[in-house]
């Protein structure tokens, strides 16, 4: 008999098109609301699949406020932590809106908040750049295990996961579909693997 | 990418793309007020500098501190170079020392290939000019400010331009590396200069040759003075300087000869009156000042790629602290 954990689990859609959409005008609102008509935000976008969710976030804000809101982008490969563990990754592109970050309301947007690294990235790069009179954070999806003591202000989705699992957010803009994915994380390796083994009478 | 940097023939289209772009993103950082990045915090950088040198070396004690790295200069002259100690005895000190990478200038061509090929250093190799033989970062440089100039933006190549380099070809290290990179970035290359001052074997370098400045001017779309290397020539390679500047240097009337959006470059030091009258270099179409702003991005650029992930270094003191275990 095999037991649940050693079943791979098949990734599960949690979020599809039309949930990404209205996470996305929840999320606007909210910040229009807390930042009393976010008239010195400025959105920045974590790359990769944060500078398209800050994008549409973007547009958003503009519908709401009818004010063209300052949109930048941030790459955050030469302040991560674990640089020296991997070979040297190709970098992305930042962009920082001409009106600059002085003194202004920052809202940093990434699809997943995980263990929290990338933010504390993005907090060191921002702290290079100029310096902000606040800084928040906006996630489609917070799926927990923080390594670091940080926590974002505006979540699209809590998803309480496990570490063996992976969350993936596919956009359209990258990936063809608006969607977000649970599964295991060596689904496919491991389901490769029981479909390569011999059947074996239980 | 490769571990050292030692030639430009090393370097893949995709390598010299992926530097290309790279430094075309760290060159956002000297706009900024914080022009650091702590990316090689914690690495020891070594510039190895058996020859005198004043912009390269700057060029690379910069880039290595915007990079957060920690400098050391070694210069030859009153060190125990001076005193006979040998290439080995030096790089051994220096490995002693802790270095993750070391930029080396030498006198003697294939000084740095002896070094990254020994077993003397576990840190990186990064050629900042050997003898007469290459200067790659300076070629990546050179190849940097065409594009922005002949075809601007990320992943763009240099496929059909036309690059004349003109001048003392023979005792320039810069041409070499030029030659070979511009090559694999799809340019093509030819060399004007007297025939004195080309190397023998030319006819195998993936370029032509032309004896007549003028005739080449019209279909350049980059127009490149090498400095006439006095320090290098033991001979009369030419008549006199009145001569050379009358038939090889770059003045008013044949800058007007090239087409509208050609520039002219030059590597400096640049010779005025000689190489270059004092019209071109000071007119907007010569880019010998964008050229050095441009070379610190690149040696970031390079430093990055080579030191800013795991390198066999780490692996090196991860494998022995393992087996201490």
């Amino acid at each position: 008999m095999t037991t649940q954990t050693d079943t791979p689990r098949p990734p599960h859609q949690v979020l599809d098109g039309a949930d990404i959409s209205r996470v996305i005008t929840r999320i606007a609102h909210e910040i229009v609301e807390r930042a009393k008509g976010a008239e010195d935000v400025v959105l920045l976008g974590i790359h990769t699949r944060g500078v398209h969710l800050a994008r549409r976030l973007h547009a958003k804000l503009t519908q709401i406020t009818g004010r063209e809101i300052p949109l930048g982008t941030l790459d955050i490969t030469m302040y991560r932590d674990d640089l020296r563990l991997k070979p040297a990754r190709a970098l992305e592109h930042t962009e920082i809106p001409p009106t600059g970050i002085d003194g202004k309301l920052v809202i940093l947007v990434d699809d997943v908040l995980f263990s929290g690294r990338t933010v504390r990235a993005a907090l060191d790069a921002l702290g290079d750049i100029g310096r902000p009179r606040a800084v928040q954070l906006a996630v489609l999806v917070d799926r927990g295990h923080r390594e670091l003591p940080i926590r974002a202000d505006y979540v699209g989705k809590n998803l309480p996961t496990s570490l063996r699992e992976a969350v993936q957010v596919q956009l359209s803009d990258t990936d063809g579909q608006d969607a977000v994915l649970v599964g295991d994380r060596d689904y496919a390796a491991r389901s490769s693997q029981a479909l390569a083994a011999p059947s074996t009478p239980e | 990418m490769k571990r050292h940097l030692v030639s430009a023939a090393d370097l893949s289209r995709d390598d010299a793309l992926l530097i290309l772009d790279t430094a075309e993103e760290l060159a956002q950082l000297s706009g900024r007020a914080v022009k650091k990045l702590p990316t090689l915090r914690g690495r020891t950088v070594v510039n190895l500098f058996f020859e005198d040198s004043t912009r390269t070396k700057t060029s690379f004690e910069v880039a290595e501190k915007r990079l957060s790295a920690d400098v050391i200069n070694f210069a030859a002259k009153g060190s125990s170079v001076s005193k006979g100690e040998s290439l080995k005895d030096t790089a051994l000190t220096l490995q002693a020392m802790g270095a993750d990478a070391v930029v080396i200038r030498h006198h003697a061509s294939g000084a740095p290939a002896r070094l990254a090929q020994s077993d003397w250093l576990h840190g990186s190799v990064i050629n900042a000019g050997d003898g007469t033989h290459e200067h790659p970062t300076q070629a990546l440089l050179d190849a940097f400010t065409m594009r922005r100039h002949l075809n601007p933006g990320l992943g763009k190549d240099l496929n059909g331009r036309r690059i004349t380099i003109v001048g003392d070809v023979l005792h320039s290290r810069v041409a070499r590396s030029n030659v070979l990179l511009l090559n694999t970035l799809g340019a093509q290359v030819t060399f004007v200069a007297p025939p004195t001052l080309l190397p023998i074997g030319i006819d195998n370098w993936p370029c032509e040759v032309s004896y007549d400045l003028d005739a080449t001017l019209a279909k350049s779309d980059a127009l490149m003075l090498l400095r006439v290397q006095r320090e290098r020539m033991n001979a009369a390679f030419f008549p006199t300087e009145r001569e050379y500047s009358r038939r090889y240097g770059m003045d008013g009337l044949r800058m007007a000869r090239l087409p509208e959006h050609a520039i002219v470059m030059h590597p400096g030091p640049m010779v005025r009156g000689m190489e270059i009258t004092a019209e071109v270099a000071d007119s907007p179409r010569c880019t010998a000042v964008e050229q050095v702003a441009n070379g610190v991005s690149i040696r970031m650029a390079v430093l990055y790629l080579l030191l800013g992930g795991a390198t066999l270094a780490d692996n090196h003191s991860t494998n022995t602290s393992e087996a201490a275990k």
